[in-house]
């Protein structure tokens, strides 16, 4: 196969994503990737936060959750982004599925490690001051463990859109097979890598964005033990 | 015991006074003594033995210090008090009721402050009151009150971050004193203030409390402090803690800090006190 056929100059990719963002069908679909990442995030921050949460409270469920959820974080999990585009097809469903698969465990885990090392005369002052169990959570251990959460959101965000990128190779490769046996010069090139591009653009706005929030929280970060 | 300390006990007038221990099966008296520990025991895990068979009477409206070397088990007590920790056996009674957990009755002043490091001045003196569904205007309107009284007036919407560890510790007292119990609990709060300010924090405290008329039960391994502080001092033995004995420096707390802090009575105590500990340190 000819690499500058896959790896077309910059130059055409830039001139391409010029001519992608004004057209109307890729507002549409790029929209639809963004529901459907968004969608992703926002039950990985949830179902992370939960999980981090009940880790780090819970001897018992840090016990029997803590060993899986660290499998889950460091497994090499693109290997599995095939069988879940056999299993939920190539739609905004396999997205959401991905960015979830992605992302939530390092959230769990960043949270554990923000309320397991949350200061202990901070929750004795909670409990001294007559703080029921929800108010200890919500008034001192969520905003205790904030600055772990958010670089927790941050990393995740990025495996996310690790993702979502290899997703999408693998799906054009799959694509490409087909194509080269009946209209092999329709694929192009540039249009994926265009895309590949706004998406990492995409990510870094945004972690660029979590970054300027963690920083608002680090001065409270410092100052525990 | 040496000559100096039998001397004290016998002569009548503004020395200090030797105190008989209460024992498990000494009656409480709620309305003298707010707080009542008997035969309170703790290990942790099986083998840390921390503290055996403490029997004590905290007197309502005084100042009680639990003096001893580190690691005798002063902030075992004083949690096993607040209701923070349980004992292994016996029991804490305050106001005449067995009490097993913490209480509106008690607040604690921590050793690192505990501060909200997200929240303000105001909402961490507030924090008691947020907590138990004190109105927002009528807390901050009662924090405003208590940041004026510890001396924070113009700090109100300053984080922790931005203050001195004196003045951390000051809104740990305005947070305890906000929520109106009868009794203090202070685990070392000026160990992390630096000498002067120290000094100064422990004459406002006294002060204050003067006018609060609170109960405060103090843990500190000073000897000085414990004696320019205190109407009672407990001194603890090391480990397993127990009793060694009980000491009240009858002090002229009208003269000025520095004539108390010149004083013989005060001067002795101490002396007889660190007489008393390097007994056990050898
Ligand atoms: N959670 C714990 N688990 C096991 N041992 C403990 C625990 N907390 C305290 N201890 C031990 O119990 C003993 C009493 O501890 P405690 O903190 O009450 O002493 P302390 O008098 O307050 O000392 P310090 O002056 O250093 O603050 C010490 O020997 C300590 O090592
Ligand atoms: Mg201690």
């Amino acid at each position: 196969m000819d690499l500058a056929f896959i790896l077309p100059p910059f130059s055409s990719v830039l001139g391409e994503l010029t001519t992608l963002i004004l057209r109307h069908d890729f507002h549409a679909a790029a929209w639809q990737t963004f529901q459907a990442f968004a969608i992703g995030m926002f039950f990985a921050i949830t179902g992370g936060i939960a999980l981090g949460f009940i880790m780090g409270t819970s001897k018992t469920a840090n016990n029997i959750l803590g060993m899986w959820v660290n499998i889950f974080a460091s497994a090499p999990l693109s290997s599995v982004v095939p069988v879940l585009m056999l299993l939920f097809g190539l739609g905004q469903l396999t997205v959401v599925v991905i960015v979830i698969l992605f992302s939530i465990w390092i959230i769990a885990l960043d949270t554990y490690a923000g309320v397991h090392h949350t200061s202990n005369s901070l929750k004795e002052m909670g409990r001294s001051f007559g703080a029921n169990q929800r108010q200890l959570l919500v008034k001192i251990l969520f905003w205790a463990a904030l600055p772990e959460i958010l670089a927790g959101v941050r990393l995740g965000l990025i495996r996310a859109v690790k993702g979502i990128v290899i997703g999408q190779l693998l799906l054009s490769v799959v694509a490409l097979g087909r194509m080269f046996r009946t209209f092999s010069d329709n694929f192009q090139f540039e249009e994926f890598w265009a895309l590949t591009l706004i998406l990492f653009v995409f990510a870094l706005l945004f972690s660029t964005l979590i970054g300027r929030l963690e920083s608002k929280v680090e001065y409270y970060a410092g100052t525990r033990d | 015991m040496n000559t100096a300390v039998l001397e004290e006990v016998r002569s009548p007038m503004n020395k200090a006074i030797h105190v008989s221990l209460p024992d498990a099966t000494t009656p409480t008296d709620p309305s003298a003594n707010i707080v009542s520990v008997r035969g309170i025991t703790k290990f942790y895990g099986s083998d840390v033995h921390a503290l055996e068979d403490v029997n004590l009477d905290f007197p309502t409206g005084q100042m009680t210090t639990l003096l001893g070397p580190s690691g005798c088990g002063k902030t075992t007590l004083l949690k096993i008090i607040a209701g923070l920790l349980d004992s292994t056996s016996g029991e804490v009674m305050v106001k005449g009721k067995t009490v097993t957990s913490p209480g509106p009755e008690r607040a604690f002043v921590f050793q690192d402050f505990a501060l909200l490091p997200w929240a303000t001045v105001t909402r961490n003196v507030a924090f008691g009151l947020e907590l138990t569904g004190v109105p927002l205007k009528e807390r901050e309107a009662k924090a405003k009150t208590y940041i004026e009284k510890v001396g924070l007036s113009g700090f109100e919407d300053k984080y922790p971050h931005e203050l001195s560890g004196g003045m951390r510790q000051r809104v740990g007292l305005a947070r305890a004193l906000a929520v109106d119990a009868d009794v203090l609990l202070m685990d070392e709060p000026f160990s992390a203030v630096d000498e002067q300010n120290r000094r100064k924090f422990q004459e406002d405290l006294l002060h204050l409390l003067s006018v609060e008329k609170k109960t405060v039960i103090f843990v500190t391994h000073s000897i000085e402090e414990a004696v320019y502080v205190s109407d009672q001092i407990v001194l603890l033995s090391p480990r397993p803690g127990r009793i060694h004995s009980i000491i009240r420096p009858e002090l002229d707390r009208s003269s000025s800090p520095d004539d108390i802090r010149r004083d013989k009575v005060y001067l002795d105590t101490v002396e007889e006190i660190w007489g008393n500990i390097r007994e056990y340190l050898d």
